[in-house]
């Protein structure tokens, strides 16, 4: 029982405040709904704490001064929504490229294109497939309340640096307005490791460091891309996390990250009290997905249902994870949609047969594939 | 009396310390250096006063300049151009 | 024997990759000159461009990073706020800073970011294989306007300096040339001068060096600098276009 106090708390702010817990002293951001408050909050709050917020002219800017940032030897944050994030990708490559750390949070909108305002999780591809150009891979953290954001911008720090790697956050518009209480822990902050390879001007050392993507010889390149894999391959081994939900002896597994794993829990809860056992595998880290996880589940269980806030997209994971042996079905709300408890039960409810007149259920306004 | 000396093996054959040298005494050798260009050599360097032109026009930093007497080139107060 | 012209310590060893005769050169040696000069070679970070400059990280002596198409002088920004005291500084060609990187120069210079940027203008894409720049002269002939320059379909080039002249955080603003040894000195010096207000703390400084491609202009080395002399600088003309009001002006 903790005897910390504790604030109320708005999702937006708890990335913001995670982060300075974090040792996180530089932020660039240029503004964009639905994370404006995560901007507001660190513009006023770092340079309280000898920190630094600056307002970049664009998203590509920003994910460039972080590339300097983190050059320099900084942790350093940007943080975005979906339209800003696909601006992005060219520096988010670039990073990866030149192995820095940095953590970018997206709070995810509807799309395509100017889409909307409203919570959405259309970005999964673009998080986990690797966004850019070339063969990368960023580490995706996925926090489903206000105080596992804390939690989950410090995980972000460690793991950017651990790895020399970028990682991105993702929420959506729903967590980010979300407020939930925290508890406040008495000032300690982390401080980020000792980086020997920043460009932070030569000193004292006996030669300058150089930071650069540029492998022009393509021997060397296929080297350096072979040494990501190396290092991928151990974060696949290694970095896996999720949340298993009443997955003992269920049936039915439900497979839903951030907000929607709420509704999924919810769910969940209602399908047993209807006979059906059901549970949940939250993934905690989209990408390395939790794989063994799913895995796991499908030797004992019937069938999954992948509910998104998406045409489908983390659908196609979990399916290479159950790698066919069980059925993988999908429901979905895209473009701004959040799905409602009732929607998925009745889709439970479809798919599971239990009920009787299941077939009678008229389909709910989603994405069934 | 400047002394000049070329590294050659990095001599590019672009010529601008020939076109600059005030007393005209840079040329192209005939013979090529290991990049295939003709490299730039003095002829008399009885007569090179060691301003440093040629070294300050040297897109390859291939000449460097020792200067045996008087004031530096450049506070000199010569407008060499 | 006092040496009156050595290889300065803020150059590397390595022999530049450029075309006979091209001023990139030159004017790494400058700045590399005015680290030497500032002694600051162990607290300067430079940030280098993509196109043909796009190994001077092998070149100077220092601390480099190898920034994205244009985005030098928002790299220099994410290193100069972390590290106030460090000496920034980014070298960019025309393709890199006054087309795609157009946006992150203006306001890394309207943010007065306490960094020094090189702005080599040889008035042609040279890496890519000599496409127009936006600084490419009405009627120059690039493997893109291949009947010259027309404004019509092709618009006007971009004076830069001008341009960023016209901004409050801009401090230190000049073009010089490399055409003529008197031109490489007071280049130098301007290169100089940009470090000094950058050291002193007063906001962004920038120097347009104007250079020569007698690769992409298919001129010989010394017709390539005849050519920067009589047709260039008429279009881009010499001289400090905004200097701290403290200092005076130097020629340029």
């Amino acid at each position: 029982m903790s005897h910390l106090p504790r604030v109320l708390m708005k999702g937006n702010e708890a990335f913001g405040e995670g982060a300075v817990r974090a040792g996180c002293r530089h932020t660039f951001a240029y503004p964009i709904t639905p994370q404006s408050e995560l901007a507001h909050f660190l513009a006023r709050r770092l340079p309280e704490i000898g920190g630094v917020f600056v307002q970049a002219e664009s998203e590509v800017s920003a994910i460039n001064m972080v590339f300097g940032a983190a050059a320099a030897g900084a942790r350093v944050l940007t943080s975005s929504s979906s339209p800003g994030i696909s601006l992005m990708q060219e520096g988010i490559s670039y990073i990866a490229g030149a192995r820095l750390p940095c953590v970018i949070v997206n709070v995810m909108r509807g799309g395509p294109g100017l889409g909307n305002i409203a919570p959405a999780q259309g970005d999964y591809f673009q998080a986990v497939k690797g966004g850019g150009h070339g063969d990368y891979c960023q580490i995706v953290l996925a926090p489903a309340s206000v105080p596992e954001i804390i939690e989950m911008m410090i995980l972000a720090f460690d793991l950017a640096d651990r790895y020399r790697n970028p990682v991105m956050v993702v929420g959506d518009g729903v967590l980010g307005q979300m407020m939930e209480p925290v508890e406040i822990e008495p000032g300690e902050t982390r401080t980020a490791p000792a980086k020997p390879w920043a460009t932070d001007g030569q000193g004292d050392r006996p030669a300058p460091n150089i930071i650069s993507s540029l492998n022009i010889v393509p021997e060397d390149n296929e080297r350096f891309n072979l040494d990501l894999a190396v290092m991928y391959a151990e974060i696949r081994r290694g970095e896996q996390r999720c949340e298993e939900y009443r997955l003992d002896d269920a049936e039915l597994v439900l497979v839903a990250f951030g907000t929607v794993a709420r509704v999924a829990k919810a769910v969940v809860d209602r399908a047993r009290r209807d006979g059906i056992r059901a549970g949940v595998i939250r993934p905690i880290t989209l990408w390395p997905f939790p794989e063994d996880s799913v895995k796991r589940a499908a030797a004992r269980a019937d069938r999954f249902l992948v509910v998104e806030m998406s045409l489908g997209q983390m659908v196609e994971d979990v399916r290479l994870s159950v790698e066919g042996e069980k059925p993988v079905h999908f429901f979905g709300r895209p473009g701004g949609l959040v799905p409602t408890v009732r929607e998925v039960c009745n889709e439970v409810k479809r798919i599971t047969g239990v009920m009787p007149g299941a077939e009678d259920v008229p389909a709910a306004t989603g994405v069934d594939r | 009396m400047g002394l000049v000396t070329f590294r050659e093996e990095r001599c590019k054959g672009c010529g601008l310390c020939v076109e600059f040298c005030p007393k005209k005494i840079i040329v192209l050798a005939d013979h090529f250096n290991v990049l295939g260009f003709h490299p730039a050599t003095a002829t008399d360097l009885s007569r090179c006063t060691g301003c440093g032109i040629c070294a300050w026009m040297c897109p390859d930093v291939v000449i460097e300049v020792d200067w045996n007497g008087g004031k530096p080139p450049g506070e000199r107060g010569e407008s060499p151009a | 024997m006092p040496k009156t012209f050595q290889r300065p310590q803020a150059l590397t060893d390595k022999p530049f990759h450029y075309c006979p005769g091209c001023t990139h050169g030159i004017i790494h040696r400058l700045v590399a000159e005015a680290v030497d000069q500032l002694a600051v070679r162990k607290k300067t970070v430079g940030v280098c461009p993509v196109g043909c400059a796009v190994f001077a990280y092998d070149y100077f002596n220092c601390d480099m990073i190898q920034a994205a198409h244009g985005r030098a002088p928002a790299v220099a920004t994410g290193v100069k706020r972390v590290l106030p005291d460090r000496v920034v500084f980014t070298y960019q060609g025309d393709g890199d800073l006054a087309a795609i990187g157009t946006a992150e120069i203006v306001h890394a210079a309207a943010r007065g970011e306490k960094i020094t940027t090189i702005f080599v203008n040889n008035a042609i894409y040279g890496m890519t294989g000599g496409q127009m720049a936006p600084t490419t002269l009405l009627g120059q002939k690039t493997t893109t306007t291949p009947h010259g320059r027309d404004r019509e379909t092709a618009g006007s080039p971009l004076r830069v300096a001008e341009m960023l002249s016209t901004i409050d955080g801009a401090v230190y603003v000049s073009r010089v040339s490399v055409h003529s040894p008197r031109h490489v000195r007071l280049a130098g010096r301007a290169i100089k001068k940009a470090f000094e207000v950058q050291l002193s703390g007063q906001g962004f400084s920038v120097v347009e060096v104007l250079s020569t491609c007698p690769t992409n202009w298919g001129l010989s080395p010394r017709e390539a600098l005849k050519w920067l002399g009589e047709n260039m600088v008429p279009v881009f003309p010499l001289g400090e276009f905004r200097t701290p009001s403290a200092e005076e002006a130097i020629e340029c």
